[in-house]
């Protein structure tokens, strides 16, 4: 298929390559993590090599995605400010869950649901990286009362964390024309003009 | 089977219960602290049933040698001068290591199945073989005990000489104690045998005396009678009243199937919803708009070709 040169581009190559590294990390990071958190998913161990080797490269893994996602967060950041157009959005939620976008109000680049996900990412982020390195024992050594509360902190950020990404992953789903501008970087006129009006008329310069 | 007397009562991060026909017997190690003269017989006995040394280390400027427990040092002596109401001073010396907790906090932060078990007879041993080094052992543990090994990076703790007591031998320990102060029998046995010797620390003017066996981990498998029962602080830090910590039982109890719960709903609720809604697509009309406006611009680009 060629692609229509009228395409607007919504993510470059490196924006693309930096959510894919944290995305490809936060994958491995939940198998891992999953394996320690409940005895039912203990056997996502053999996919790293053994047990021992999956708490090994747990920790690991986890500073690769913290390094990438500031970076993401730094880029994007700026993009997520939430309006005051971002909370009529999420009032309305409903009408648009339940498949009538009809009466959603025009958003920008990100809507107030991608705003939400976006800082509670990074709060789920803040808590889950500083905790993780308290829990690290082959390099830190803090007060075992300290292990205790981050060890809790850490599993509920976890568990957040996961249930933002299922929502992140199923919106980009069920959004159809979504998953390529992640993949490729670019979306279709009618498909900016349709979820982001705002953001289609500030890259096109169309008025209507 | 195994040796009935190394029947399994629990295992860690296993989720169905383990054999529980066979009981046996509940064996307890007591330790009279007040018979205790510090030899370290007992520090020398464990070393070497257990073929385990520590490397030497530097003088800190106390008795206790190692001045810690290690992965290669399951018990150690701990001394403590104490200075009296009357300003007279006591040499209050304690023997630590794992108490085999019946409700033991490691086996419950293990996230290995089978890394520690507890036997039938109240033995807490840890399975290095499926040990990943977490230390969650240690996260878990009231008494402060487990210790990571910095060559293999697992962790080892006392094992209340599992090997010897499963063919009816006493822990290395107690067999060597030359004073008695260790003693190891059935639990029962090693609660009647306190009970003398409290009565005995009473009648020499100890009237805090008696037997250290928390109830707050279900009660213990190493036993201490102490001569201030009242104040097990003065031993080293031995807590007063060990518990779990509410803390780690928040982090290993119900709110995990709970939160797991959560995440399944979640997905599934994502799958139905497409199902049940459909997906959220581009409108005809817009499509429609945008191809005109594409046919309108080829026009227009042959049109300036010409």
């Amino acid at each position: 298929m060629i692609r229509n040169p009228r395409d607007i581009q919504r993510y470059n190559a490196s924006e693309r390559a930096n959510h894919w590294v944290v995305g490809i990390c936060f994958i491995l990071l939940a198998l891992s993590g999953l394996a320690f958190f409940h005895p039912a998913f203990f056997p996502l161990t053999q996919l790293f090599g053994s047990p021992t080797w999956t708490r090994i490269l747990h920790p690991y893994i986890g500073v690769v995605m913290a390094v990438f996602f500031l970076i993401m967060t730094l880029r994007f950041a700026r993009l997520n400010y939430i309006a005051q157009r971002d909370i009529e959005w999420l009032k309305r939620v409903g009408e648009m869950v339940n498949g009538d976008d009809h009466n959603m109000p025009e958003q920008g680049k990100y809507n107030g649901g991608q705003k939400m996900l976006f800082w509670g990412l990074v709060l789920g982020m803040s808590l889950i990286t500083i905790t993780g390195v308290l829990m690290w024992r082959s390099w830190v050594t803090v007060p075992v009362g300290v292990i205790r509360v981050a060890s809790v902190v850490h599993a509920a950020a976890a568990v957040f964390m996961i249930g933002l990404i299922i929502m992140h992953v199923y919106a980009a789903i069920w959004t159809k024309g979504t998953i390529r501008a992640m993949l490729y970087g670019t979306v279709t006129r009618a498909w900016a003009k349709q979820h982001h009006r705002a953001w289609y008329r500030q890259v096109t310069g169309d008025k209507r | 089977m195994a040796l009935q007397s190394l029947d399994i009562k629990r295992r860690s991060a296993t989720t169905t219960p383990s054999p529980q026909a066979r009981e046996t017997l509940e064996v307890a190690k007591l330790i009279d602290v007040s018979a205790c003269i510090g030899c370290k017989a007992c520090q020398a006995a464990c070393m070497e049933w257990n073929d385990i040394r520590e490397e030497v280390g530097t003088n800190v400027g106390v008795y206790d040698n190692p001045n810690d427990l290690t992965a290669h040092q399951w018990t150690v002596m701990r001394f403590d001068e104490v200075e009296t109401d009357d300003g007279g001073l006591e040499w209050l010396i304690r023997k630590d290591g794992c108490m085999h907790c019946e409700d033991p906090g490691c086996l419950k932060a293990c996230p290995s199945p089978g890394a520690i078990i507890q036997y039938s007879n109240g033995i807490v041993d840890f399975h290095e073989e499926n040990c990943i080094g977490c230390g969650y052992c240690i996260t878990g543990c009231p008494f402060n005990v487990p210790r990571i090994s910095k060559q293999d990076g697992k962790a080892y703790k006392c094992t209340l000489c599992s090997d010897r007591v499963a063919v009816g031998q006493a822990p290395a320990c107690a067999k060597v104690c030359p004073t008695g102060a260790i003693q190891f029998g059935s639990k029962e046995k090693m609660k009647e045998y306190a009970e003398t010797r409290i009565t005995d620390l009473k009648e020499r003017g100890y009237d805090n005396a008696g037997l250290y066996d928390p109830a707050g981990v279900g009660g213990t498998h190493v036993m201490y009678v102490l001569h201030h029962a009242d104040k097990p602080a003065l031993y080293h830090n031995l807590p007063k009243d060990p518990t779990i910590s509410p803390t780690v039982s928040l982090w290993k109890g119900i709110t995990k199937p709970l939160a797991m719960a959560a995440l399944g709903a979640a997905a599934l609720g994502s799958l139905f919803h497409y199902v049940m809604k459909g997906p959220n697509e581009v409108s005809k009309e817009l499509e429609d708009e945008m191809e005109r406006e594409d046919e309108r611009l080829r026009a227009l680009e042959k049109e300036n070709a010409k």
